[in-house]
C-alpha cells in the first residue's frame, strides 16, 4: 500500500480548507483508465451504486445523484475528502427520489426525480443548511415508461433547463414493433421530447408554467449551459433498431451505424427532427424516418436543425460538460467532454462507447475532430454485452481545481481525472 | 414265453417310455412354450422399450431441433435487446437468465412474447427495466415456440419445450 502510495503519481493541489494533506495522490493504475499523456486518475468513492449525474462546490464537496434510493432510502450521496488526498473519507445519503439530474448555481443544489425538481441552499462551505426541507420548483414533469431521467441545467439568467425525454423510440403506432408506422403528428411532442425551459428561483411550477425551450430532441441526458456561447449545449440519444423495425430497408450494420448520436446547440424554438428526422453522419443530412415514409435516402425537412457534430450511433452521450478550467492544458480550455455510457443497439455489432470523449472548442464552435479522452470503463477490450461492461460512465462535474470528475452508474465508482504539470 | 413276455416287457416298457417321452415332450413343448411366450414377451418388450426409445429419442431430436431453429430466430428478432448472452441491458431490456420469467410458466412466457410487454415493468432481482416490448403477433406458432424452447434452455437455463401446440392453445383463448 505504501509502496503504491509513493510510487502513484504525487500532485501539489493547493486545497486552502485542508491544511493538513495538500495532495492528490492518483492511483498507481490510474484507476483502470487509459488517459492522454501527462493525465492521471483515481477512484474517489466505490459503491456509490447507480451514480449517475454529479456536482461539485466550491470547496470540493461532491454530491452524486443515484438511479435510486440506497438500502438507507437515499438518492443523493455527498462525499467528503477531509484530508485533501482526493479519496472520499466520510460519505453521507439524503434526498429519497431516484433520478438523474444535480446541479449547483447561485449557491442552490439543485436535484431532480422522474417528475420533479427541488433545490437546496447551502451554505458558505457547500453544505445544505435544511436537508429535511428542499424546496420543490417544479413539478408534474411527464413520466411516460421510457426516458424518464430528467437531466438538469442552469443558466445566467434565472432560469432552469429540463430534458423531458420522449416516451417512445420513434412515434410508431406500436412502439418497436416491426413495420409499424410513425403517428402524424407525433403526441408525444406536447409533453415530451424536448427541452422545458422553467424559472430557476420559482416554487412549484407545473409543465404550463414552464416554456417548450426545443423540440424535436428524442432524449438528452448530458446537457450543458456554454457560458463562452451563452447558449445551451445538448447531447441527443439517437433512436434505435432501424433494421429491427424496417429489415428489408435497413441491414444490421446499417441499424448499428445510424443514426449518429449528436450534439447540438439550442436556441429557444430549435427543432432537432425526431421523430420525423434522424441524422445520418455518413450522407451528412437529415434523413426523413422509415416511420413516415423515409427509404434511407429521402432527404428530412429542410427546416430541422443540423447538428454541432455527430459521433457514432448509439453510444449513448449522458454527460456533457465545458471545460472552464485551467488545470488541463490549454488545448482542453472551454471544450466538451462527453460521458458516453456505451452501446446496446449495436448487437450483432460489436458495442462501442463506455468513454468519455472530448471535443475542442474555439469561439464557440468545435475546432478539430471528437477524440477519445479517457478509456477502458468497461475493463480491457471493451465489451460486448453491456451488462458485462465493469464500468459506464455517466456524469461529468469540474472541481474547483480543474479536476474532471466522472461517475459510472453500473460500477458505482466516482472517478478524478487530474493533470500533472 | 420269453419271448412274449420280453415282448409284452418291451412294449410295455415302451409304451412306457413313450407315454413318458410323451410327458417329457409335453413338458419341453409347454417349456418351450413358456420359453418362446417369455421371449415373446421380452421381445415385445424390448420392441415396446425400443419403440419408446425410439420415440424418446425422437422427442429428444425433435426437442434439439426446436432449441437450434430456436436460436437462428433468436438472432434474427430477439438478439438487439436481450444481446447475445441473454443478459439484456441493465435498466432497460430484462435479462433472459436466472429469471423464472423465462424458465418458469409457459403460458406466461407466451404471452409476453404474443402480448408484449404493455405498461408492465419488469422487475428482476430488485431491478426495473424501462423499454417496452412490442407484441410478436406476426411470428408464427412453431416460431415462438422454437424461440422460447431456445431461450429456455440456453445461457445456462434448463427448461421444458414449448410446443406448437402450447402457442396454439394460447392463440385460442387469447384473440
Amino acid at each position: 500500500m505504501l509502496i503504491m502510495l509513493i510510487s502513484g503519481i504525487q500532485l501539489l493541489m493547493p486545497s486552502p480548507l485542508h491544511a493538513q494533506t495538500k495532495k492528490v495522490i492518483a492511483d498507481k493504475n490510474n484507476a483502470g483508465l487509459k488517459l492522454p499523456p501527462g493525465f492521471a486518475a483515481l477512484v474517489v468513492a466505490n459503491n456509490v451504486n447507480g451514480a449517475r449525474h454529479l456536482a461539485v462546490t466550491k470547496q470540493g464537496k461532491i454530491y452524486v445523484k443515484l438511479s435510486g434510493p440506497d438500502k438507507n432510502k437515499n438518492a443523493i450521496m455527498l462525499l467528503t475528502d477531509a484530508n485533501g488526498d482526493g479519496k472520499a473519507d466520510s460519505r453521507k445519503g439524503f434526498f429519497q427520489y431516484g433520478g438523474t439530474g444535480i446541479a449547483i448555481k447561485n449557491g442552490y443544489l439543485y436535484a431532480s426525480s422522474n417528475e420533479e425538481v427541488f433545490r437546496y441552499k447551502l451554505d458558505a462551505n457547500g453544505h445544505i443548511i435544511n436537508m429535511a426541507k428542499p424546496e420543490k420548483i417544479i413539478t408534474g414533469l411527464k413520466v411516460g415508461g421510457e426516458h424518464e431521467s430528467k437531466s438538469i441545467a442552469l443558466d445566467n439568467n434565472g432560469n432552469i433547463y429540463v430534458n423531458v425525454g420522449a416516451y417512445s423510440n420513434s412515434c410508431q403506432t406500436e412502439d418497436r414493433a416491426k413495420g409499424s408506422m410513425g403517428i402524424n403528428p407525433c403526441p408525444v411532442l406536447d409533453s415530451a421530447g424536448g427541452i422545458w425551459m422553467f424559472k430557476a428561483a420559482k416554487l412549484n411550477q407545473h409543465n404550463a408554467d414552464g416554456k417548450r425551450y426545443a423540440t424535436g430532441l428524442r432524449n438528452v441526458v448530458g446537457l450543458d449551459w456554454n457560458t463562452k456561447t451563452n447558449t445551451l449545449f445538448v447531447m441527443q440519444h439517437g433512436r434505435d433498431q432501424l433494421h429491427d423495425i424496417f429489415p428489408d430497408m435497413y441491414t444490421t450494420q446499417q441499424s448499428a451505424d445510424l443514426p449518429a448520436e449528436c450534439m447540438y446547440e439550442l436556441h429557444e424554438g430549435s427543432n432537432c427532427g425526431w421523430p420525423y428526422n434522424y441524422y445520418d453522419p455518413y450522407q451528412k443530412k437529415n434523413i426523413l424516418s422509415p416511420e413516415y415514409g423515409g427509404d434511407g435516402k429521402k432527404e428530412g425537412d429542410p427546416k430541422v436543425q443540423n447538428p454541432v457534430m455527430a459521433f457514432p450511433a448509439h453510444l449513448a452521450p449522458n454527460g456533457l460538460l465545458f471545460y472552464r478550467g485551467t488545470m488541463f492544458p490549454e488545448k482542453y480550455w472551454n471544450g466538451a467532454f462527453i460521458a458516453f455510457h456505451g452501446s446496446w443497439n449495436r448487437a450483432p455489432e460489436p458495442q462501442k462507447g463506455a468513454f468519455v470523449a472530448f471535443v475542442p472548442f474555439k469561439n464557440g464552435k468545435p475546432s478539430g475532430d471528437w477524440e477519445i479522452f479517457a478509456d477502458d470503463f468497461a475493463g480491457d477490450g471493451g465489451y460486448t454485452s453491456p451488462g458485462k461492461a465493469k464500468h459506464r460512465p455517466c456524469g461529468l462535474a469540474q472541481g474547483p481545481d480543474g479536476s474532471l470528475y466522472v461517475t459510472d452508474d453500473q460500477g458505482g465508482t466516482v472517478y478524478r481525472i487530474v493533470y500533472n504539470k | 414265453m420269453t419271448r412274449v413276455a420280453l415282448y409284452i416287457e418291451l412294449f410295455t416298457i415302451n409304451n412306457f417310455l413313450s407315454i413318458n417321452s410323451f410327458y417329457t415332450r409335453l413338458k419341453m413343448i409347454k417349456g418351450i412354450f413358456k420359453k418362446s411366450v417369455l421371449a415373446c414377451t421380452l421381445v415385445m418388450l424390448s420392441f415396446t422399450s425400443l419403440l419408446a426409445q425410439n420415440a424418446k429419442s425422437s422427442n429428444a431430436a425433435a426437442f434439439k431441433t426446436s432449441i437450434q431453429k430456436g436460436e437462428i430466430l433468436y438472432k434474427q428478432y430477439c438478439l438487439t435487446c436481450h444481446q447475445a448472452d441473454g443478459y439484456g441491458v441493465p435498466n432497460m431490456n430484462p435479462p433472459l437468465i436466472k429469471t423464472n420469467y423465462v424458465t418458469g410458466d409457459k403460458k406466461k412466457l407466451i404471452a409476453w412474447v404474443l402480448k408484449g410487454s404493455g405498461t408492465t415493468k419488469l422487475n428482476i432481482g430488485g431491478k426495473t427495466y424501462q423499454n417496452k416490448m412490442a407484441p410478436q403477433k406476426n411470428l408464427k406458432d412453431e416460431e415462438v415456440a422454437n424461440i422460447l424452447t431456445f431461450i429456455r434452455n440456453a445461457f445456462g437455463n434448463k427448461g421444458t419445450r414449448v410446443t406448437i401446440d402450447d402457442v396454439k392453445a394460447f392463440r385460442a383463448v387469447n384473440k
